[in-house]
């Protein structure tokens, strides 16, 4: 395999004043290999999203660097397609107009645009849906555009902020084997923030770990589990003892979490 | 009935039509019952009678017409630089610091106050009725429309970037759209305000307009008339009011779901 795609290197993130103030995220080194889907896993406020903001470019580093294919990261962009656990699908635009606005940014032909849109507008399910408003769809159908959207672009990378935090269980579950059955056609590269650990496991070809705050990555596993995923593979010896092992780990981080809470 | 609760359609109509029918009750009884001498509140028959005796023989439509032109010129006038510059203060900070602090402050000095001023620097012409009503709409419509923009959510400001917004195109497809329909809002109220603008302007140094009407009458104790010119206004104020909330429900489909 080549060299990796995403870099990012001593990356840490501090609010507050420079000497004190909250340490987000501490010195994180990761790789991404082109066509990984990673899964990163971790308690609340452990600044896993925070991670994901800079690689977006949403949020700047107080130290470190991030890179894509070598260019230095120092904003957002198109080619880092990005989805939020919000719903941010623009209130105004009906579905098809939601999926065509970055396809707009860039200038292309409404031709081309349309195409684009309606391939992915059927990828997710929801043809015969692209006249609707954001608000006449349910939240995971919000979410499904808003997928649709971020791909539509053809992003270099999918940057995932638990896109299904806010959904019910069921409607997860779905929407989980729906994006890895597209992952599994594309293979765009993900960068997939979640407190799940199911959902981290299902989804994921690497699981990253990260520890109570200040974040930094502590457990880097590979996910033993053939593509294409079917949900059973929930039930299988393979899934369940990684699912084992990184709740041990997740359950430490959140104690310890707990007990900084306590003493602070 | 509990807190809350819509009501039906129907209802809401003859409720709303019903206060309309009580207060004309309400006036006719104190008049024509004799509780108020006509010197000081004419009865509804009169006042439609010389309401209708205005508007044919004494050119009342044209007084109308003239206070509608000034209302909607000096209002198209704010608009079309209150827009730009309330966006502009809503999107860009360094913008609204330089503004902000000012036009808060020009907002509390009364439009009315202005009238001899403008009298001396302008004349009684057209330019001092449309100064009035610029002067009382446009620093409401410039803060009020920088709020409304810089209260765009930030999450929808971010999902753009990463769709590959640029700043410009993030003011044009994204502030502004998602804003409209709250301008548009504000609009039908600050217009509602304009025309309370003038009408104060009509009623000092005026040769036309409902205003000035009022004004004659009064010198000849005329009550009738001069309900009859309020209850004009009311109209067309009504009126305007609801085209507004008309063409915005079609303008915004989107913002009217989920209501």
């Amino acid at each position: 395999m080549a060299g990796p795609i995403l870099t990012v290197r001593g990356v840490e993130r501090r609010f507050g004043p420079v000497n004190g103030g909250t340490l987000a995220l501490q010195a994180t080194d990761l790789d991404v290999a082109e066509n990984d889907f990673i899964t990163i896993l971790g308690p609340s406020g452990c600044g896993k999203s925070t991670l994901l903001r800079i690689v977006a470019g949403l949020d700047h580093p107080t130290a470190g660097t991030v890179d894509l294919d070598g260019r230095r990261i120092d904003g957002p962009g198109a080619d880092r397609g990005m989805v939020f656990q919000s719903y941010t699908l623009f209130p105004w635009l009906n579905v098809l107009d939601n999926v065509c606005f970055g396809l707009r940014e860039r200038g292309l032909p409404r031709a081309q645009q349309l195409e684009q849109a309606g391939a992915f507008i059927a990828k997710v399910g929801l043809r015969g849906f692209e006249q609707h408003f954001p608000k006449q769809l349910s939240g995971g159908m919000q979410q499904r555009v808003a997928i649709a959207r971020a791909l539509a672009n053809r992003p270099r990378m999918l940057l995932m902020d638990e896109p299904f935090g806010a959904l019910d269980h069921q409607t997860r579950e779905l929407m989980q084997e729906l994006l890895l059955g597209i992952w599994e056609a594309e293979r765009t590269t993900v960068l997939f923030v979640t407190h799940d650990i199911d959902e981290a496991v299902f989804m994921g070809s690497r699981v990253v770990v990260m520890s109570a705050r200040p974040g930094r990555i502590k457990l880097d596993r590979v996910v033993p589990l053939p593509h294409p995923r079917h949900y059973a593979v929930k039930t299988t010896p393979d899934f369940m003892a990684l699912k084992a092992e990184l709740t041990e780990q997740v359950r430490d981080e959140v104690r310890a979490a707990q007990s900084a809470q306590a003493t602070a | 009935m509990k807190p809350l609760v819509p009501v039906a359609p129907g209802t809401r109509t003859v409720l709303g039509v019903a206060f309309f029918v009580l207060f004309v009750a309400v006036w006719a009884a104190a008049t024509f019952g004799g509780l108020v001498s006509k010197t000081f509140l004419a009865d509804p028959l009169t006042m439609v009678q010389s309401g209708w005796t205005l508007l044919t023989k004494m050119g009342f439509a044209a007084d109308i017409g003239m206070t509608v032109w000034r209302v909607l010129g000096g209002f198209v006038i704010a608009a079309a630089i209150a827009l730009p510059l309330g966006v502009a203060m809503g999107a860009y900070k360094p913008v609204e610091a330089f503004f902000e602090p000012f036009v808060s402050f020009a907002r509390y000095l009364p439009a009315s106050a202005f009238i001899p001023l403008l009298i001396l620097w302008v004349g009684i012409g057209e330019a001092q009725k449309l100064a009035v009503i610029f002067i009382g709409s446009f620093f409401q419509l410039v803060l009020m429309v920088a709020v409304v923009v810089g209260n765009t959510r930030r999450d929808l400001v971010e999902a753009a970037y990463t769709l590959g917004s640029t700043d410009a195109s993030l003011v044009r497809r994204v502030l502004i759209p998602g804003a409209a329909p709250e301008i548009a809002e504000i609009l039908r109220m600050v217009l509602g305000w304009a025309w309370t603008y003038v009408i104060v302007a009509e009623l000092i140094g005026a040769s036309s307009g409902i205003g000035h009407m009022i004004t004659d009458s009064q010198a000849l104790l005329a009550t009738d008339q001069i309900i009859f010119g309020i209850i004009v206004i009311g109209l067309i104020g009504l009126v305007s009011d609801f085209g507004f909330k008309q063409l915005n429900r079609k303008l915004f489909p989107w913002a009217q779901l989920g209501r």
